[in-house]
C-alpha cells in the first residue's frame, strides 16, 4: 500500500499543458522502449500513415485503369498481390486505397468522439436538453448503421467528405448514449460529491473530475468506431453510395473481391490483411494509452518493470 | 464447560495473491468449551474471518489453502473429514452467520422454502413436519406474524430481521456451535442489541458454544466469556473476557482498548490511539508484526517472533516484554 | 486565511457568541416518482422533517442517528448538495438556501465536509498534492502557484502526512491516509466551519482514534467549529459539546452533550444509549438495559403521531395522534416527546 515504488520528483502544481503533453510524449517513447508490442503498433500506424499521404506517388502502375489481358492473375514477382477482375494491380490499390480508409475512420472517430463526448457531458446537466437530445438519439439508433447513411447520402450526393457525415452521425450517437451513461453514474460518486462541496464549478467538474475517469471507455469505443467505420465505408461503396468503384479504399477492393473470391482470394486478401493490421495496431494502442492514464496501473506496470 | 468443544492446533492459512503468499492465518491455536461464548476480535486483516472459515471449511481453494494444523470439534479432525461429511457437519452440527444477510438468502425462494429445506436434508423431516418446524423457529426469534413471514421473500424483510431468519437457519438443526461473522455489523445499534441478545439467547438455550468474531470491543465486554485479540494473522493475548479487559497483557491489546472512546467517559477524555499503519500481509515487519507500533518494543522484538504463553492460569499472551507491560497497570 | 476577502457588513453581524449555524424548520422532502416517461409523483420521503439546531463558534454539535434518521442529508443540505431544502438555515448570519449560485460556491470556502468513503471521495486520477491544491486554486486564494505548494506542504504536516506523499495517487494510501488527505482538502480553503459525515467509521479501531484525535488537535489549533455526523455514539460523546439525537427525519433529544449522556429524557436516547456496550465488562454486566422492539419503520411510510410510537415502551393513546413539539427545558436541552415534561 505505502511502498514507495521508487523515488520520485517531489511534487509540483498541476504543471501547464505544454509540459504535461512533452511529458507524455516522453513517457510514451520509454514506453515504447519497454513493451514491444507498443513499438511495434505505432510502428505500423506510422507506415500506414506514410502511405496515405505518399500511396499515389508509390505506385508503379496506372491503377485505375483497366488492363484485361492481365486479369486475375495470381501474386507475382511483377504483381506482388496479384491483380483483380479487370487487371488492375493489387499491391497498388491496397497502397494508394490507404489513404481514402484512413482518411474516412480516422475523421469518423474522431469527429464522433469529440461530439459525441461533448455533448455527453453538456447534457448530463442539464435535465430538459438530456430529455430532447436522448430520445433524438434512440431515434437515430434504432435505424441500422448502414441504411441511414444511405439514406442521407442519397440526400446529400455520393462523395468522401458525405460518407463522413454520414457515418459520423450514427457514430455520435452511439457515442452519445454511451458517454451519458458513464457520466451520469460518475456524478453520483462521492469525488464529485466533495468537488461541489468545496466550490468547484461544474466545467472544471467536469473536464478534471469526470472526464479523465471515463477515458478507458472512451478509448475503448474509438478503436471500435475506427474499424467499423472503415469497413462501412466499404460497404457504402459497394453498394454504389460511397466512391466510385475505380477509386481505390481498402474497402472497395475487398468489396470487388468478393465475387471472386473462389478463383482469386487475393485480390480481397491484402486490403483485408492491411484493415486487420491497421485495427489490431489501433487496438492496442488505444489499450497502452488506456492504462498510461490509469494510475493504478501504471503502479503495476512499474513494478512488474522492475522484477 | 470443562471439555473443549472445539480445538484449534496451529492452523495456517495462507492465500496466493498477486503479491505473493499471504498468511491470513499463521499459527492460530485456541480452544471453545462447550456453552461458552467465545470472541474473536481484531482489524481488517487480522485472520479472524479466516479462521472462521477455516473451521467451516469454507476456504476457498485456490486461491487458498490450509496449509497446516489441526481444527478438532467434538472429537473429531475437520481437516481430515471428506468433504461429503463436512458439508454435513457445516448444516447440521457448526451453523454460521454472515455479516451479509441478503448474500446468503437466496432471493427467488421464500422464507418457508429455505428455512425447511436443511430440515428435509439433515434431519430427514417429512414436508409438513419441516415446514412446522419452520414455523416454531421463526417464532423463536422473536419475528411476529410467522405465518405471513413465511410466505415472504427475503427482500421484504428489513435487515434485522433477515439475521433473524439467518439465526433461524443456523440453528434448525440444533448445532452444537454457532459461528458468528460481524453479523451485527450493518445493522443500527438498537438492532444489534436485538441480534446479539437473541444469539446468546437461543444459544444457552440448546446449550451451544458460540463462537463471535468482531471488530467491536463493546460487544466483545457485554457478552463473550473468554477471548482471543488477533493481529496480522496471530492470536496475540487470550484471557477471560473480565481479565483482558481489567489487566490486558498484550501491547496490542493495551492499545486497542486506549482507543475506543467510551460512552461513559467524561467529556474530551484523551484518547491515546496506536501510532502508525496496519501492515499489509504481504510485507510484514521482521520480528514481531507489531514491533513498528508498539511502544515497548526491544531489539529481541525486531529480529524474533514471540509465541503464545501462559502468563497466568487463563491468560495466554505472545510477548517478550508482558511483564513489563503487565506492571505497567 | 486572513487574506480571504470577507465585507465589512459580513464581519459585523458575525458576533462570536451567537450560532454559527443554525438551522430553522428545516424540510428536505424527497418526492419518489415512478413511471418511465411520464413520471408522477406517489409518495414523498420526508428525510429532513422540521429541523432546529444551532453550533455555537467553536463547539462541535454531534448529530446522533441510526440509519434512515436524515442526519446525512441535514449534513448536505447545509452544503446544498441536493437541492431540496425548504425552511431556513443561516451560517454567520446569511440565508444559505436563498444564496444565487456564485455567492453559494464563495459560501463553501467558509464550510468544508469531510466524507465517509475514504476510498470513494478522492479522484482516483489526481495525486495527493493536486486533491488538496483544488480548493485553493478554484478559489483563487493566492495569487502566486508557489504559495499554494507552499500551502499544501503545510496542510499535510498539519494533517499528519509525509510531505513526499503528495505525488502519490489515492489508491497507493490506507484508508486513514486518504481520510487525512480528504480532511486536509477540506481544510485548504480556510474554513470555520467542518462538517464531518461518519468521518471515521468505516475505518479500524486503532486508525479511528488516530484521526479522532487529528479532529481534536485541529478543533484546538485552527479555532474550528464542527458539525459531527455519526451513528456511533461513544465516538459522537469524545468529540461534542452538544448533541442532537435524530429518528426518523425529526430531533427527538438536543442539548449539552454531558446532559444528555448522563441523563437522557426522552425514551428513544434512553435506548440508544443503552444499547451501546460499553468496553469494560464489569461496567457493562452491571448496566440496565432498555433493548427496543420492532424495527426502524420506513421513512416512506412513517407512523402517524409521534414517529417513534411503534417502538417506544412507554407510548400512550395521544402519541399515535399528536406529533409532540419539542420543548425547551430549564438546562436548555430540547425534547420531543408527549410524556416529558418541563
Amino acid at each position: 500500500m505505502s511502498v514507495a515504488s521508487e523515488p520520485r520528483t517531489e511534487w509540483e502544481l498541476a504543471p501547464p499543458w505544454s509540459t504535461r503533453l512533452k511529458g507524455m510524449f516522453g513517457s510514451t517513447v520509454k514506453a515504447a522502449k519497454r513493451d514491444v508490442v507498443l513499438a511495434v503498433s505505432i510502428t505500423i500506424l506510422l507506415i500506414g500513415l506514410f502511405l496515405a499521404f505518399f500511396g499515389p506517388t508509390l505506385a508503379r502502375t496506372d491503377y485505375e485503369r483497366t488492363d484485361p489481358i492481365n486479369r486475375m492473375q495470381a501474386p507475382n514477382t511483377n504483381h506482388w498481390f496479384g491483380t483483380d477482375n479487370w487487371g488492375r494491380d493489387v499491391f497498388d490499390r491496397t497502397i494508394v486505397g490507404t489513404r481514402l480508409s484512413f482518411l474516412v475512420g480516422f475523421s469518423v472517430t474522431l469527429i464522433s468522439t469529440v461530439i459525441g463526448v461533448g455533448v455527453a457531458l453538456v447534457i448530463s446537466y442539464f435535465k430538459i436538453l438530456d430529455a430532447i437530445m436522448m430520445r433524438f438519439v434512440d431515434g437515430l439508433l434504432a435505424f441500422p448503421t448502414i441504411l441511414l447513411a444511405l439514406a442521407l447520402i442519397s440526400l446529400i450526393g455520393p462523395s468522401v467528405g458525405n460518407v463522413i457525415i454520414a457515418l459520423s452521425l450514427t457514430a455520435t450517437a452511439g457515442k452519445i448514449r454511451l458517454v451519458r451513461g458513464a457520466v451520469l453514474s460518475l456524478r453520483e460518486s462521492t469525488y464529485v460529491d466533495a468537488a461541489r462541496a468545496v466550490g468547484v464549478p461544474v466545467p472544471r467538474i467536469l473536464f478534471l473530475h469526470v472526464l479523465p475517469n471515463i477515458v478507458s471507455i472512451i478509448i475503448v469505443q474509438a478503436t471500435f468506431t475506427l474499424a467499423s467505420a472503415i469497413l462501412a465505408e466499404a460497404s457504402l461503396s459497394f453498394l454504389g453510395a460511397g466512391v466510385p468503384e475505380y477509386v481505390p479504399s481498402w474497402g472497395n477492393i475487398i468489396a470487388t473481391g468478393q465475387g471472386y473470391i473462389q478463383v482469386g482470394f487475393h485480390i480481397s486478401f491484402f486490403p483485408g490483411l492491411f484493415l486487420t493490421i491497421t485495427v489490431l495496431a489501433v487496438v492496442l494502442i488505444g489499450d497502452s494509452v488506456r492504462d498510461h492514464l490509469d494510475p493504478k496501473l501504471r503502479g503495476r506496470l512499474k513494478t512488474t518493470a522492475q522484477q | 464447560m470443562t471439555e473443549a468443544l472445539l480445538k484449534v492446533k496451529n492452523l495456517h492459512t495462507e492465500f496466493r495473491t498477486e503479491g505473493g503468499i499471504v498468511k491470513a492465518v499463521d499459527d492460530v491455536s485456541f480452544e471453545v468449551n462447550a456453552g461458552e461464548i467465545f470472541a474473536l476480535v481484531g482489524e481488517s486483516g487480522c485472520g479472524k474471518s479466516v479462521t472462521a472459515l477455516s473451521i467451516m471449511g469454507l476456504i476457498p481453494n485456490p486461491p487458498g489453502e490450509i496449509t497446516s494444523g489441526s481444527i478438532e470439534f467434538d472429537g473429531v479432525d475437520l481437516l481430515s473429514l471428506p468433504s461429503r461429511e463436512m458439508r454435513a457437519i457445516r448444516g447440521s452440527r457448526i451453523g454460521m452467520i454472515f455479516q451479509e444477510p441478503m448474500s446468503s438468502l437466496n432471493p427467488v425462494l421464500t422464507i418457508e422454502s429455505q428455512l425447511a429445506e436443511p430440515l428435509k436434508i439433515h434431519e430427514n423431516l417429512s414436508g409438513n413436519v419441516a415446514n412446522d418446524r419452520a414455523k416454531e423457529l421463526i417464532d423463536m426469534v422473536g419475528i411476529p406474524d410467522s405465518a405471513t413471514r413465511m410466505k415472504q421473500y427475503p427482500h421484504e424483510l428489513s435487515g434485522g430481521q433477515r439475521q433473524r431468519i439467518m439465526i433461524a437457519m443456523a440453528m434448525a438443526c440444533s448445532p452444537q456451535l454457532l459461528i458468528a461473522d460481524e453479523a451485527t455489523t450493518a445493522l443500527d445499534v438498537t438492532i444489534q442489541a436485538q441480534i446479539l441478545d437473541l444469539m446468546q439467547d437461543v444459544t444457552s438455550q440448546t446449550g451451544a458454544s458460540l463462537l463471535i468474531i468482531t471488530h467491536n470491543l463493546g460487544i466483545v465486554a457485554r457478552y463473550a466469556d473468554r477471548v482471543g485479540v488477533m493481529y496480522a494473522g496471530k492470536l496475540r493475548e487470550v484471557s477471560d473476557a473480565s481479565d483482558l479487559y481489567a489487566e490486558p497483557h498484550h501491547p496490542y491489546t493495551v492499545g486497542l482498548l486506549q482507543s475506543v472512546p467510551r460512552l461513559d467517559a467524561d467529556k474530551g477524555s484523551p484518547l491515546s490511539p496506536i501510532a502508525g499503519e496496519i501492515p499489509d500481509l504481504t510485507d510484514l515487519p521482521e520480528g514481531c508484526a507489531f514491533n513498528p507500533r508498539c511502544e515497548w518494543a526491544v531489539d529481541k522484538c525486531r529480529i524474533e517472533q514471540p509465541t503464545l504463553e501462559e502468563t497466568k492460569p487463563g491468560k495466554q499472551v505472545a510477548c517478550f516484554e508482558h511483564e513489563t507491560v503487565a506492571l505497567r497497570v | 486565511m486572513s487574506t480571504t476577502a470577507v465585507s465589512p457588513e459580513q464581519q459585523s453581524i458575525k458576533p462570536e457568541t451567537g450560532p454559527i449555524l443554525e438551522t430553522r424548520q428545516l424540510k428536505i422532502h424527497f418526492p419518489v416518482k415512478r413511471g418511465l416517461i411520464i413520471q408522477r409523483t406517489v409518495g414523498v420521503v420526508k428525510a429532513v422533517d422540521g429541523v432546529d439546531i444551532q453550533i455555537k463558534h467553536g463547539e462541535t454539535l454531534g448529530l446522533v442517528g441510526e440509519s434512515g434518521s436524515g442526519k446525512t442529508t441535514l449534513g448536505r443540505a447545509i452544503l446544498r448538495l441536493n437541492d431540496v431544502a425548504d425552511g431556513s438555515v443561516r451560517f454567520e448570519g446569511q440565508e444559505v438556501l436563498e444564496l444565487p449560485g456564485r455567492e453559494m460556491r464563495r459560501l463553501r470556502q467558509k464550510i468544508g465536509m469531510v466524507f465517509q468513503d475514504p476510498y470513494g471521495s478522492l479522484n482516483p486520477r489526481m495525486t495527493a498534492g493536486n486533491i488538496v491544491a483544488e480548493p485553493m486554486l478554484v478559489h483563487k486564494i493566492f495569487k502566486d502557484r508557489s504559495e499554494i505548494t507552499d500551502r499544501v506542504m503545510e496542510l499535510f504536516d498539519t494533517v499528519g502526512l509525509n510531505r513526499s506523499m503528495a505525488t502519490r495517487y489515492p489508491h497507493e494510501f490506507s484508508g486513514g491516509q486518504r481520510q487525512r488527505i480528504g480532511i486536509a482538502r477540506a481544510l485548504a480553503p480556510g474554513p470555520s466551519l467542518l462538517i464531518c459525515d461518519e468521518p471515521v467509521s468505516a475505518l479500524d479501531v486503532s486508525i479511528q482514534a488516530q484521526i479522532i484525535s487529528l479532529f481534536d488537535r485541529l478543533k484546538e489549533e485552527q479555532k474550528l467549529t464542527y458539525l459531527f455526523i455519526a451513528h456511533d455514539l461513544s465516538i459522537v460523546r469524545h468529540v461534542s459539546d452538544s448533541v442532537a439525537v435524530m429518528y426518523l427525519g425529526k430531533v427527538m433529544e438536543q442539548g449539552n452533550a454531558d446532559d444528555v449522556y448522563r441523563n437522557p429524557q426522552h425514551p428513544y436516547t434512553k435506548a440508544l444509549l443503552s444499547a451501546v456496550p460499553i468496553p469494560d465488562p464489569k461496567v457493562e454486566r452491571k448496566r440496565d438495559r432498555v433493548v427496543l422492539k420492532g424495527d426502524i419503520p420506513s421513512p416512506l411510510n412513517p407512523p402517524k403521531g409521534c414517529v417513534f410510537n411503534t417502538r417506544c415502551p412507554v407510548a400512550e393513546d395521544r402519541c399515535f395522534v399528536e406529533v409532540p413539539l419539542p420543548q425547551t427545558f430549564s438546562d436548555g436541552r430540547q425534547i420531543a416527546c408527549h410524556k416529558v415534561n418541563p
